[in-house]
C-alpha cells in the first residue's frame, strides 16, 4: 500500500486552501496531486465549489459560510489518512497525432538546427515519450504535458506571436502543449494535431485530464488532412 | 418573449452568479465583478439568487422591451431612462412591449446590473449562462451584447414595487480598502516589502478589466521571480517582476507562476471592481478568522436589510 498523503495546507483566500504537495515538477508528485483530486472528487464532491489540480499543488475552493478553513483542513486530513493514496499506473493513455512539418511548425526548423539535430530526430524526441498531464489552464482546454527530453527544451519566444493556429503543438522549456483554440501564443512551434483539444459541445469537454498520460503519434500530411486537420 | 437590444454600450455582459466546477477544463469562473449590486437586483427583482442580469460596465445599454415584465438597475450611478422619463434606481419597475430602457453613462462607480423578473432566459454553459469573452463561452455566443440581439425573458410575472432606500445603498466613493488575507507567497516578501504593500496607496490604471486590476504605485519587491503554476483564487493578488500588484477577478487564469500576497475578500473585490481608472486602494491585512466573521456579518446585516415597498 502507498503511504497516505500528506501535503502542507495553507490558507490563501477567504473561500480558498492550497495543498502543496512539493515545489519540483515530477512524476511522482504529479501523481500525488491527481491521488488528492480523485479522493476529494470521490469523499467531499459536494462540498467543494471547485478544484484546480497543477504541478505539485491542488487549489481547493469551499463555501466559507459552510466551512472554516479549520474544518474543510480536518475534513481532507481525515480522507487523506483514511484513504491510501491510489496507485496512478492506472491512469489513462491518450494518443494525440501529429503533423510534424515546417507548413504546421513554423519552428520546427529553427529548433532542429539550434538543437544540433536533425528534424526527424527531433520529432523521434519529441513522440518517443509518455508525457503527464500536470496541470489545464491559460485558456479552456490548455494542458501542460511534461517533461520533454532536455535536448529539445526550448525558452519561450521573447515576444509572442500574435496568432497561433488552434491544434499547434508548441514547446516551452520542459513542457509542451496542443493550442485548444486560435490566440497568442510564445510557444514554439513543431506541428498541429487534428484532434480538437477543448469542443465546447463535446461530453467530457477535453480528451485529456490531469494525471492522464498522453503520447504524440507521427502521421502524415494525407492522414493529418484525413482526420480532419487543416494548413495555413 | 425577449428584450431587444438598441446598442449595446461599452461593454454589456449577460452574468447570472458565475460558473463553477469548471477551473479542471480552464475555464474561469465570469459572474458579475461587484456580487453585492448584483445580488440585490435579484433580490428587489424577487428573482431566484443566481438569476441572469446584465452586466453594465461605465454605460450606454439601451433595450426596446417585447414583453411585459419587470425591470431593475443596481450598482454604479447611471441614470435609469424608461421612455425618457428618469426612474429611480435600487428599484422594481414595471415597463410594457415597446418600453424603451436607457442606461446613461455612469456618474460614480463602473458597473450596474440590469435585471429582469426570472432573469434572463439563456442557456447555460457548464452550468452556467456568464459570458466570457476570453473564452468565448457563456451569454450569446460568447460575446458582449450588441444591437439587435435578442435577450429572452418571462410574461406574466407578477412582482411587487420593492425597493432600496437610498440611506441603504452602498456608494461608490473613488477609492477603496481592500482586506487581505496574506497567503501564498507571502513568506516570500520580506517585512519592508509587506509594510509597503499594505501601507501605500495604490492607483487603478487603464489597465484593468474583468481580469483583474492592475495598479500602480510603490514597487513590491518578492525574493523570487516565480513558483510552479499553481491555482489562483478568486481575488489573488499576484505581484509580477515590476512589483505592481495585480487583484485576479473574475475573468482571471485558473492558473499561474507569479508570485502573490494573498487574496482579497470577495466583498472588497466588489468595492474594487467600482473603481475607475486614478482611483485609489489601500490595502489591509485580515485574519483568516476576522475574514470569515465579516463574512457572515455582511450575510446576517443583508438578510436583516429590509426591502421597502412602493
Amino acid at each position: 500500500m502507498l503511504p497516505s498523503l500528506s501535503p502542507t495546507m495553507q490558507c490563501v483566500g477567504a473561500d480558498a486552501l492550497m495543498l502543496y504537495f512539493g515545489d519540483e515538477i515530477s512524476a511522482a508528485t504529479g501523481a500525488q496531486v491527481h491521488s488528492a483530486t480523485a479522493l476529494i472528487d470521490a469523499h467531499l464532491g459536494n462540498d467543494v465549489v471547485d478544484l484546480v489540480p497543477s504541478y505539485s499543488s491542488l487549489l481547493v475552493i469551499f463555501d466559507p459560510l459552510q466551512f472554516t478553513h479549520v474544518e474543510m483542513t480536518r475534513r481532507l486530513r481525515a480522507i487523506f489518512q483514511r484513504e491510501a493514496a491510489e496507485p496512478s499506473t492506472g491512469s489513462r493513455v491518450v494518443e494525440l497525432p501529429v503533423y510534424y512539418a515546417a507548413e504546421t511548425g513554423p519552428d520546427l526548423t529553427t529548433l532542429a538546427r539550434e538543437a544540433g539535430l536533425a528534424v526527424a530526430e527531433v520529432i523521434e524526441l519529441h513522440s518517443a515519450r509518455e508525457y503527464q498531464v500536470f496541470a489545464i489552464g491559460f485558456a479552456p482546454g490548455f494542458a501542460y504535458l511534461g517533461e520533454l527530453d532536455e535536448r529539445i527544451a526550448r525558452p519561450r519566444h521573447a515576444s509572442p506571436r500574435e496568432r497561433v493556429t488552434a491544434g499547434s503543438v508548441g514547446i516551452a522549456d520542459r513542457q509542451t502543449a496542443v493550442y485548444p483554440a486560435d490566440s497568442p501564443g510564445g510557444w514554439n512551434l513543431i506541428g498541429r494535431c487534428p484532434t480538437r483539444m477543448f469542443d465546447p459541445e463535446g461530453d467530457p469537454p477535453m480528451p485529456v485530464a490531469v494525471g492522464d498520460r498522453v503520447r504524440f503519434k507521427p502521421i502524415s500530411r494525407e492522414q493529418y488532412l484525413a482526420l480532419g486537420g487543416t494548413l495555413p | 418573449m425577449s428584450m431587444r437590444v438598441l446598442h449595446g454600450g461599452v461593454l454589456s455582459l449577460l452574468q447570472d452568479a458565475g460558473r463553477f466546477g469548471a477551473h479542471r477544463l480552464g475555464l474561469t469562473n465570469g459572474g458579475p465583478m461587484d456580487f453585492e449590486a448584483f445580488h440585490y437586483c435579484n433580490q428587489l427583482l424577487q428573482n431566484m439568487p443566481d438569476c441572469c442580469a446584465i452586466e453594465i460596465s461605465v454605460g450606454g445599454l439601451q433595450l426596446e422591451s417585447l414583453v411585459d415584465t419587470w425591470v431593475c438597475l443596481t450598482g454604479a450611478e447611471m441614470p435609469l431612462l424608461i421612455n425618457d422619463q428618469e426612474c429611480e434606481r435600487w428599484c422594481v419597475h414595471p415597463v410594457a412591449a415597446g418600453d424603451r430602457i436607457r442606461v446613461e453613462y455612469a456618474g460614480r462607480g463602473c458597473r450596474a446590473y440590469l435585471g429582469v423578473a426570472d432573469g434572463f432566459r439563456i442557456p447555460p454553459y457548464l452550468g452556467s449562462a456568464s459570458t466570457v469573452m476570453r473564452e468565448g463561452v457563456g451569454g450569446l455566443n460568447g460575446v458582449a451584447l450588441q444591437r439587435n440581439d435578442q435577450l429572452p425573458c418571462q410574461a406574466n410575472v407578477r412582482r411587487r414595487r420593492l425597493y432600496l432606500p437610498l440611506s441603504e445603498q452602498p456608494r461608490y466613493p473613488g477609492q477603496a480598502t481592500v482586506r487581505v488575507i496574506p497567503g501564498y507567497q507571502q513568506r516570500h516578501f520580506n517585512r519592508t516589502e509587506q509594510r509597503r504593500f499594505f501601507g501605500a496607496p495604490y492607483a487603478v490604471t487603464e489597465r484593468s478589466d474583468r481580469m483583474g486590476y492592475r495598479l500602480s504605485g510603490s514597487a513590491v519587491r518578492c525574493n523570487i521571480n516565480g513558483v510552479l503554476s499553481e491555482g489562483i483564487c478568486h481575488g489573488a493578488i499576484q505581484i509580477p517582476p515590476d512589483g505592481q500588484p495585480i487583484v485576479l477577478l473574475n475573468d482571471r487564469q485558473t492558473i499561474g507562476g507569479y508570485p502573490k500576497m494573498g487574496a482579497a475578500l470577495r466583498t472588497d473585490a466588489s468595492r474594487l471592481a467600482q473603481l475607475r481608472p486614478g482611483d485609489t486602494v489601500h490595502f489591509a491585512a485580515v485574519t483568516p478568522g476576522t475574514a470569515r466573521r465579516i463574512l457572515s456579518l455582511e450575510q446576517r446585516f443583508t438578510l436583516r436589510k429590509t426591502l421597502r415597498e412602493h
